[in-house]
């Protein structure tokens, strides 16, 4: 069973790399839409999919957080990726294959999947 | 929604958008009285008495970016429709419970869903609120307080780190399969 002295030992890991997190001004900030339009539209396995590849990639620059309605529900799932200098990138009616490749191509390597962005979609 | 989990993902983010620190969501099966009750409570903003009418009614949102505010209406048919019912308690400046009853055995039930993936996205994708989590299956049950783990984790190690959310999963996977088993 997980237990509390895990998290402790996960901690002190933690605590060896942490200001790394707080000092890097790299850091990637990826936002799903979360209202009930983007929920109804399957934005929730599309979160996860983003929360455990990037626990999984240990990408420590990278957030994922969720968001409310961005006012266009036909596109949904729609998630936004915010990196420091960039353009923001919106990509559209998302699944959870496409989040491992937006993690893959565009969260590790820099590039940008066009094909599922929203200026390929409309 | 294909699973009330989800709504319970819909709902919380009202609770969110009025600036709650603590959102509570409760789950409690009772198979002996066929029932499953979804609480979800918050310390945000809250609303008052014409609000809380309101926003039960489907045509009623305070958002500008769409007319029509659809999460507690739908949440309220969803449960309406095994037999059971919707109930909106709400202080202003004080907090809000929403309070969802069903009756699983009705042909129209949703199934409840992955409310563990419900929880983990809630915990990590807001790591600067406090989630209280209880689940309740019969004699059995489990909970899970954002505020032991920050307890534990000191305030530089956020709930959203990699290793952190891997835990958080983890636990409520192992929780759950342990609700299971007794069933
Ligand atoms: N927990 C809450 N605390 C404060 N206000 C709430 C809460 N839940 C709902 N509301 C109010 O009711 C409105 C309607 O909610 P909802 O039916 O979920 O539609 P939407 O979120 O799309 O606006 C919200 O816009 C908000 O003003
Ligand atoms: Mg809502």
């Amino acid at each position: 069973m997980k237990s509390l002295a895990e998290l402790q030992a996960i901690r002190d890991r933690a605590r060896a790399q942490v200001d790394l997190r707080e000092k890097s001004d790299d850091n990637i900030r990826v936002l799903v839409g979360m209202a009930t339009c983007g929920i109804a539209a399957g934005a929730r396995p599309v979160m996860l999919a983003f929360v455990d590849e990037v626990a999984k990639r240990q990408l420590k620059n990278v957030t994922v957080t969720q968001t409310g309605c961005i006012g266009i529900c036909q596109y949904e799932p729609v998630v936004e990726v915010v990196a420091p200098g960039k353009e923001k990138v919106t990509y559209v009616k998302m699944t959870p294959e496409k989040a491992l490749r937006v993690v893959n191509d565009h969260l590790v390597n820099g590039n940008v999947v066009t094909e599922y962005t929203i200026g390929a979609n409309s | 929604m294909r699973e009330l989990s989800l709504n319970v993902m819909d709902i919380a983010q009202n609770s969110l958008s009025a600036g709650a620190s603590l959102i509570g969501v409760e789950v409690e099966e009772d198979a002996a009285l066929d029932q499953l009750v979804i609480r979800i409570s918050d310390n945000g903003r809250g609303m008052d008495e014409e609000t809380v009418r309101r926003v039960q009614d489907p045509f009623y949102t305070t958002r500008t970016t769409r007319k029509v505010g659809l999460g507690v209406p739908l949440f309220k048919m969803e449960a309406e429709m095994t037999g059971g019912g919707l109930e909106v308690k709400s202080r202003p400046g004080e907090g809000t419970v929403v309070t969802a009853r069903f009756v699983p055995s009705h042909v129209d039930m949703i199934p409840l869903g992955d409310i563990c993936a419900t929880m983990l996205l809630l915990i990590t994708g807001n790591p600067d609120r406090d989630f209280l989590f209880r689940w309740q299956r019969n004699s059995r049950g489990f909970t899970l307080d954002t505020r032991e783990l920050r307890g534990v984790l000191g305030g530089d190690v956020p709930l959203d780190s990699p290793d952190v959310a891997e835990w958080i999963g983890g636990y409520l996977k192992e929780q759950e399969e342990a609700l299971k088993e007794e069933s």
